[in-house]
């Protein structure tokens, strides 16, 4: 999916997370939340740079709120990064693209 | 690599370094604005206002309007007149000689990102937090520093908000919309709020007040499950079950880039003027929050923007 941002939904996730060939970057947000509104271009590079190493998706927690509950998402924006379709590592808050790729590094 | 000088240099890009933008643009000046980096605090492009929802006393919008689009609409205004506009943060600057030096990523590099002839500063503040060791461990887990992003997660909970300023009441106010109480927590028997705010908070039913109060700890191991509060008259500690704190007790400036190179007060304020954004440095300008300790109004912060932008200019034409 050479660099498309996947929107996921409460009856789309487990199957497109289970069935994710490499690690997939989930990005939780709102219409209402100006901090995600902020990442949304960052994230749109990365998907494009990182095509083919790293999938990015969204959740949007207005119509997705039982994705935000099992995740305990308390906190807009948050970025879980699954893994084997396992959560493995969750950035709460909006960040630079820098800081972004450094968390991000051990996966990509 | 070489390095070519800008005419201005403006660092931030609230509404102080907005206006500025687009008075210097307008003035042909061709204007870089290194914007800040996206955050979850008001430390970030667009500012404080970015964090907010509806703005209703900067004139001109009769009905209100959101901080974040007020911000959108300065920028797309800068932009419009020729404002270069980059997303980095700044990590270094030399004000020791002119032209000055700017770095963006790593600091120790041994190339300044960009040389400037003038700098107009317009950092602007962040929200300061309580400073417990909890709010390490439960920041984005019931504790938040984004009413607007985080209310939502609130519904039907009973929560507080720290603080007892304007910024603490509007808080409170958005955030009944979600929660089923919300608490304001307040260390004096008053509130610093303007009257009008006030009203509203105490009219609204599900806002309670819990006067003479300091938050002693943030309660919880995973999430918050409550506060202890202390009595700031008799001692006395107490409990608040809540499951959502945020904090809005004030403001610290950003001004730690310049320490060393710029006067600034005790609180860390810039010291500029008077009756200008002049600084101590020939050919440095500040406008904005982080040099006003006094008014702190997005209008203001304009008005500070546009007075740095008009003494920028005639500085450099002072210099040629």
């Amino acid at each position: 999916m050479a660099g498309a941002i996947t929107n996921l939904t409460d009856s789309t996730f487990d199957e497109e997370i289970g069935s994710a060939s490499g690690p997939v970057l989930v990005d939780f947000w709102a219409e209402w939340c100006g901090p995600c509104k902020m990442i949304a271009p960052i994230l749109e590079e990365i998907a494009d740079e990182q095509a083919g190493s790293l999938g990015v998706a969204k959740v949007n927690v207005d119509d997705s709120p039982g994705l935000a509950q099992r995740f305990g998402v308390m906190s807009i924006p948050t970025l879980i990064l699954f893994d084997s379709g396992e959560p493995a590592k969750r950035l709460v808050g909006a960040k630079g693209k820098p800081q972004l790729l450094e968390e991000l590094a051990d996966f990509i | 690599m070489s390095v070519t000088s800008r005419q201005v240099v403006i660092i931030g890009s609230g509404p102080a370094g907005l206006t500025a933008a687009i008075y210097a643009a307008r003035a042909d000046l061709k204007p870089l604005v290194i914007e800040g980096e996206p955050s979850s605090t008001s430390d970030q492009p667009g500012g404080q206002l970015m964090l907010t929802t509806e703005v209703e006393n900067f004139p001109g919008f009769p009905e209100g309007v959101t901080g974040p689009q007020l911000m959108a609409d300065m920028r797309a205004q800068a932009a419009r007149f020729g404002a270069e506009l980059v997303s980095r943060r700044v990590s270094r600057v030399d004000l020791s000689e002119r032209p000055f030096k700017v770095w963006i990523g790593d600091p120790e590099a041994p190339t300044p990102t960009h040389l400037a002839e003038s700098l107009i500063v317009s950092t602007g503040a962040q929200s300061v937090m309580l400073g417990l060791e909890a709010e390490q461990r439960l920041i984005g887990h019931g504790l938040s520093t984004c009413a607007t992003c985080d209310g939502f997660f609130f519904r039907d909970q009973e929560i507080a908000v720290v603080g007892g300023g304007d910024s603490a009441i509007e808080e409170a106010t958005f955030l009944t919309k979600f929660a089923s109480r919300v608490t304001i927590i307040h260390r004096r028997d008053e509130l610093r709020a303007s009257k009008i705010m006030q009203q509203r908070a105490f009219d609204n039913p599900k806002i309670d007040f819990a006067w003479n109060s300091t938050v002693d700890d943030i309660l919880g191991e995973s999430v918050v499950t409550g506060l202890r509060l202390r009595d700031t008259v008799t001692n006395e500690l107490r409990e608040l079950p809540v499951t959502g704190v945020f904090v809005a007790i004030g403001h610290k400036p950003n001004s730690g880039l310049f320490a060393g190179q710029l006067d600034m007060d005790d609180n860390g304020y810039l010291v500029t003027g008077p009756d200008r954004s002049t600084t101590n440095v020939d050919g440095v300008f500040a406008c904005g929050d982080v040099q006003d300790h006094t008014y702190r109004q997005a209008i203001t912060a304009a008005s500070s923007g546009c007075m740095a932008a008009i003494d920028t200019e005639r500085w450099l034409e002072d210099l040629h």
